[in-house]
């Protein structure tokens, strides 16, 4: 059996890896898929603890993470196209309207 | 017999008066201006006289009569009353306030007549008497105090009063400074006796100040009093160390030299030194302070007054020194004759500043006793009335003068509340040269030949004031009221070794009840002696004459010979001791630049700004630098969390999950 930690590590590397590309990306679908991969990074670890623990919550709890994802994904995606029709990019800083 | 006498009346006309021509005098025209404020002196005076004369029908059970009008303020027991005393002391100064003033006013109306500010004068005039008025009717020392700073506030705004010449504005302010510096004395003496006899009423104050015995063991809380006091008077009476500004009080027009910093205000020390008496009486101590400042003051301005040749300052001077005849008088406890010291004096110098306006008027402005001369047969009236004033002060006998400084002279010796040959023979001395000086100055201005430029250039100021003229009547009669007074003004005290009956001591004798005397003090005067110092004072006085004779009028050209042959010691004298100069150096310098260095630049400019300043910058460079992090950059936010996210978890792990 593949120990806890390995899961755990693994899970750590995903987030970070969704932190750096957030952070560093300026094309919103990138940045949009780096939330995904942030997201999957902590389902990992909670089907990880899950498994470990024999507890079903956690595998619950991920199953909320997905469906709330998808529903973001619905919405985000809308939003993305929406920008792209107004302002032709897809660049977010030049998405700052709102900026003072 | 208990109908009440509406004292307030006495001091609420003329507030009404300074209140009207003050607030809607601008727009009257000056005849309204004059009219009303004549009416409010005029009036007070009357009234004033008919309280005189319904005094004389009150018991004497019933006096001191007071009247209670409300009670101004009450802090736990201590409680102060807005009410007035009325009893022989207060009556003559009422008297002498409204009646002189009521003069000066009339004067006014004539010497002002072609001045701006017009109803501006009269109101503060007015006001000035509303302020001696509450002084004087005061029956505590609280509402006595708030008189004594008004009077002050109305003298600062009477000598500044052409407040465009810079001379007069520092004046102003001079005399406001000065007088600060005795009032903070006076003030120490008022929380002494609140906090001792927890009372500031007369009455009160002096009961329990006769429940006390003689401090004649050296000092303790009387003398303390006495001398805080003595203080105060020694600012409102201009003496030594704190008279510097009432020479300087001259810029103000002269009638108000003549009510405020002759007759009247100026003796509001020695009235409130006569007012205190049960205090002074109980300090030996204190006393010998008022008779030794009296004493020197006397002499050292009228050393001074023997060489300015400024008219009004001769007289300023001389004002100081007879101010200090008064407080020796205080001294040695003979308080009447320094109260009809000041009485006489009210009369003769108010006369003299009067005369010497009448003078300067004439002339068209001129103050310098070196441009006058030979004024006898152009303004007589002036003439004949400064005369009779110049003899009442030298101690002419006869004249009012003489009967009050021989009274105060045989008490500075024979008193046996400390009185000491040292006192009369400085008093002495003093009359004689208060003889000499205010005959140079009958002389230097009446006699010989006019030494002016006045007449020889008749467009000097133009129209009918450009030659040397007689006053109009409006100021005429009140100098020869004044003069009438200043001759019998002194028949009212006549001592008994010259077969009188001394009224006026015997008048005032309730006031000065003196307590047993100290054991060990015996009587020492001898009765005998009494002609002959009088004898002795009386020469003195003819001896000024005839020294100012001489040299003014036998042989002109002596006095700039002894000038030149005294040299320093002239120079000395003639600028004043130099005392300006040394308080210039010694306090007001220092002062300055201690204020300017230290407290302005260094401690309010550089330490209290400097904290303010530098904590206010602080802050700015702070938020300059946190501003920094809200980009409104999302990304750049969502970096800070995750800075902040990897700080916990390091922390935590630091901390190894515990």
């Amino acid at each position: 059996m593949v120990p806890l930690g390995y899961y755990l590590a693994l899970s750590a590397i995903l987030f970070a890896c969704g932190v750096a590309g957030f952070l560093i990306k300026r094309n919103i679908i990138t940045i949009f898929m780096s939330i995904e991969l942030m997201l999957n990074a902590v389902n990992l670890s909670f089907v990880a603890f899950a498994a470990h623990w024999h507890v079903l919550s956690g595998q619950v709890f991920v199953f909320f993470v997905m469906v709330v994802a998808a529903a973001e994904s619905a919405v985000g995606l809308a939003i993305i196209i929406a920008v792209f029709r107004t302002r032709a990019t897809l660049d977010v800083d030049r998405v700052d309207l709102l900026k003072l | 017999m208990n109908s009440t006498f509406h004292l307030w009346l006495i001091p609420a006309l003329p507030l009404a008066g300074a209140a009207i021509n003050g607030l809607f005098g601008r727009s009257f025209p000056r005849k309204v201006v004059t009219a009303l404020a004549l009416f409010a002196s005029g009036a007070a005076f009357a009234w004033a006289a008919l309280c005189a004369l319904r005094f004389a029908g009150l018991a004497e059970d019933a006096i001191p009569h007071i009247e209670n009008y409300a009670t101004w303020f009450r802090v736990g027991d201590f409680s102060v009353p807005f009410a007035f005393q009325f009893d022989q002391l207060s009556l003559v100064m009422i008297l002498v306030v409204t009646g002189v003033g009521f003069l000066i006013h009339i004067y006014s109306a004539g010497y002002m007549a072609h001045e701006g500010g017009y109803y501006r004068y009269f109101s503060y005039l007015n006001l000035f008497m509303f302020f001696m008025l509450t002084l004087v009717l005061a029956n505590n020392y609280l509402l006595m105090f708030v008189g004594w700073e008004g009077v002050g506030l109305a003298s600062y705004l009477l000598i500044g009063f052409f407040f465009l010449r810079d001379s007069a504005a520092s004046a102003g302010k001079k005399a406001f400074i000065v007088n600060r510096i005795g009032d903070f004395g006076f003030l120490i003496a008022l929380f002494l006796m609140i906090q001792h006899f927890g009372t500031l009423t007369f009455t009160e104050v002096f009961d329990q100040v006769s429940q006390r015995p003689i401090e004649t063991a050296g000092a303790g809380l009387l003398t303390a009093i006495g001398v805080l006091l003595m203080t105060g008077a020694c600012g409102k009476s201009a003496q030594l160390p704190l008279y510097v500004w009432l020479p300087d009080a001259m810029e103000g027009p002269t009638p108000v030299s003549a009510l405020i910093h002759a007759a009247t205000m100026v003796t509001a020390g020695v009235y409130m030194v006569a007012r205190s008496n049960p205090i002074f009486f109980r300090s030996p101590t204190a006393l010998t302070v008022v008779a030794i400042v009296g004493t020197m003051t006397a002499f050292f301005a009228a050393t001074i007054g023997i060489t300015q040749t400024d008219i009004k300052r001769v007289l300023a001077y001389s004002t100081i020194s007879q101010l200090g005849y008064m407080f020796v008088a205080c001294g040695v406890a003979a308080f009447s004759a320094g109260i009809f010291h000041l009485m006489t004096h009210a009369f003769f110098k108010a006369l003299l500043f009067l005369g010497a306006g009448s003078v300067i008027h004439a002339l068209g402005g001129e103050q310098d006793m070196r441009q006058m001369g030979g004024l006898r047969k152009r303004i007589p009236w002036t003439f004949w009335t400064m005369t009779a004033a110049t003899l009442a002060i030298a101690g002419i006998p006869g004249f009012s003068g003489f009967f009050s400084k021989d009274e105060i002279l045989w008490n500075a010796y024979a008193s046996p509340w400390g009185g000491h040959w040292i006192y009369w023979l400085m008093g002495f001395l003093t009359a004689l040269m208060t003889s000499f000086y205010m005959f140079r100055l009958l002389f230097l201005t009446f006699a010989g030949k006019y030494r002016g430029t006045l007449s020889t250039n008749p467009k000097h100021t133009g129209g009918k004031h450009g030659h040397i003229h007689e006053s109009p009547k409006i100021m005429t009669v009140p100098l020869a009221i004044l003069a009438v007074l200043a001759v019998i003004g002194g028949y009212i005290g006549v001592p008994a070794a010259l077969g009188g009956s001394n009224h006026f001591e015997h008048f005032l004798e309730p006031i000065f009840q003196a307590p047993p005397l100290p054991a060990g003090v015996v009587e020492h005067a001898n009765h005998a002696l009494e002609l002959p110092l009088m004898a002795c004072t009386t020469g003195a006085a003819l001896l000024g004459l005839f020294l100012a004779w001489l040299l003014y009028v036998s042989s002109p050209q002596l006095p700039r010979r002894i000038a030149d042959r005294a040299g320093s010691v002239y120079r000395l004298v003639l600028n004043k001791y130099y005392v300006d100069e040394l308080y210039q150096a010694v306090l007001v310098n220092p002062l300055i630049t201690g204020s300017t260095k230290l407290l302005w630049r260094g401690i309010d400019a550089g330490g209290i700004d400097g904290a303010i300043d530098g904590s206010a910058r602080g802050a700015q460079e702070l938020s300059d630098g946190v501003r920094h992090m809200q980009s409104g950059n999302l990304r750049s936010y969502a970096g800070w969390i995750a800075i902040g996210a990897a700080a916990v978890i390091i922390f935590m792990i630091v901390m190894g999950g515990k």
